[in-house]
């Protein structure tokens, strides 16, 4: 387990960067891991973050169909919030683990 | 289940019916090796009726719905069943309507499957003549009924090209909406070396939005295409219909229980093993096997009213043919991903964990005689239902 700190505040992370605990989480450092990625977070953003964040805490385990049947986006707009991995970049963003492929 | 289960439960207490849609029972395993010759429809189908005991009612209908909280099943034809314990094995089903433009024109004549008999047959005619061109391999979603056979396909269809003196002309790519061959790190590491030394094409995180029929290519989410020749793929795998209808399942009609015991979170008096079920284990045929002697505890534990002590930790133990006449082997479970080492003795083996060795091919091989003369009839294995880290190497970790 790695510290780093996101928005001023120190928190744990694995190595690929994943939050180790999703109650450490703020927005703000959902906006500012977002820059990474060149992303600037909307209010759609947000409720896809908030969606996931539910879903986890709730036990699910989430998949890209499972983001395209929430109402929010589908997994085109999912893609295009996104780009390049949208479930692996939104979780990180959301302060949940990476998703789990099924094996 | 039935074999066991009928064995320890008294006839005057206990009847046990099976609902089953099917006439037939298939090796599922072997439909892999249709496409290239090494089987036929006659080594993967059996009558259904051979594998039951005694004293078990078999009504071959399909199923409309399960009402859990009035303990009733009711049939396609509308008569129906009462139940004290039900036990949901309806498996997995692919379903090609769920991709745009996958059951089109192309569909069964450049575009074939081989999770069905039919597909594998189809695919079987399509190879006999095909002079070569772009060959590709590609999953729509996961999870997806054994995780390892599209590997296994583009390493037997290089076997095959190659034999056919016609390797040069065929180019093999495998399309993944996973990142990487598999999705444990060490195998992954493993199983990409094999297929980059046999010169096939590895493209992951590609997620199909829709198959173009008029220019043969696959299109993903983020616009990237990957023309073909002839496709092979993996629809999207769901569970049963009735599952759906009955409000039991998650988005893909898999049934939700708990990963160690098996039970239903809701309704107690509901089990579900093998394919049917959601958990974040293979979706293979070793999995529901050591599932069933775990399953098996914890329903005549149910029966007493004693807590469930059984517990499932994800085992799977797959053969994964790399052509040749050699395979690898992969054991694993919900904690610890494959890792190399001797199976099933340790030090010893015979079986090499994480190596292509022809003494895997051969336990591949056996593995069919295996099912229909042991696995079947519910008698033991030498192999532990939980997996066992005796004979695995961590040094790797």
């Amino acid at each position: 387990m790695a510290e780093k700190t996101i928005a001023g505040a120190t928190v744990n992370v694995n190595a690929e960067g994943y939050f180790e605990n999703p109650a450490q989480w703020t927005k703000d450092m959902a906006i500012e891991m977002a820059k990474d990625y060149n992303i600037t977070l909307t209010d759609k953003h947000f409720a896809l973050l908030d969606f996931l964040r539910q879903k986890h805490l709730g036990g699910e385990q989430l998949s890209i169909r499972k983001v395209g049947t929430s109402g929010i986006v589908d997994v085109k707009e999912f893609y295009q919030l996104f780009p390049g991995g949208p479930l692996k970049i939104s979780s990180k963003l959301a302060g949940i683990p990476k998703p789990m492929s099924c094996v | 289940m039935a074999n066991k289960l009928r064995k320890a439960l008294g006839k005057a207490e206990w009847n046990i019916t099976i609902v089953d849609k099917e006439d037939t029972h298939y090796y599922q395993p072997g439909f892999l090796f249709i496409p290239f010759g090494n089987y036929t429809k006659k080594d993967v189908v059996k009558p259904i009726d051979k594998y039951l005991p005694s004293g078990i009612t078999l009504i071959k209908k399909d199923i409309q719905k399960i009402d859990p909280v009035s303990n009733i099943v009711t049939l396609a034809d509308a008569t129906s069943l009462t139940y004290d314990i039900l036990i949901i094995a309806s498996g997995t089903q692919i379903k090609p309507d769920e991709t745009l433009g996958l059951k089109d024109v192309l569909w069964q004549k450049d575009i074939f499957d081989f999770y069905t008999l039919e597909g594998a047959l189809a695919l079987h005619k399509c190879f006999e003549s095909w002079k070569g061109g772009k060959l590709v391999m590609a999953i729509t979603e996961i999870p997806f009924k054994c995780p390892i056979a599209p590997i296994e396909f583009v390493c037997l269809a290089d076997a095959f090209f190659t034999k056919k003196g016609i390797r040069n002309n065929v180019e093999i790519t495998l399309v993944t909406p996973l990142p990487g061959a598999f999705t444990k790190p060490i195998a992954t590491q493993m199983l990409s070396g094999v297929l980059s030394s046999k010169n096939i094409n590895i493209i992951p995180d590609f997620y199909i939005e829709h198959i173009d029929n008029e220019n043969k290519k696959l299109v993903s989410y983020d616009e990237k295409e990957v023309p073909f020749d002839v496709l092979t793929i993996v629809p999207v795998n769901k569970g049963a219909d009735f599952i759906g209808a009955s409000g039991l399942g998650d988005e893909l009609n898999f049934i939700p229980v708990n990963k160690q015991t098996l039970q239903h979170e809701q309704y107690k008096n509901i089990f579900a093993i093998g394919d049917a079920a959601a958990l974040p284990s293979s979706k293979a045929g070793s999995v529901a096997h050591f599932e069933a002697d775990v399953l098996f505890e914890n329903i005549l534990s149910a029966i007493k009213t004693e807590t469930l002590e059984a517990k499932f930790d994800g085992h799977s133990n797959c053969y994964i043919e790399t052509g040749f006449g050699k395979a690898t082997l992969i054991d694993f479970n919900y904690e610890t991903e494959p890792l190399p080492g001797n199976f099933p003795i340790p030090g010893i083996g015979p079986f090499k964990l994480l190596k292509t060795t022809w003494i895997n091919h051969l336990g591949k091989l056996f593995f069919r005689w295996l099912y229909w003369n042991i696995l079947l009839k519910a008698r033991p294995l030498p192999v532990s239902n939980h997996m066992s880290m005796a004979g695995k190497k961590t040094d790797r970790l």
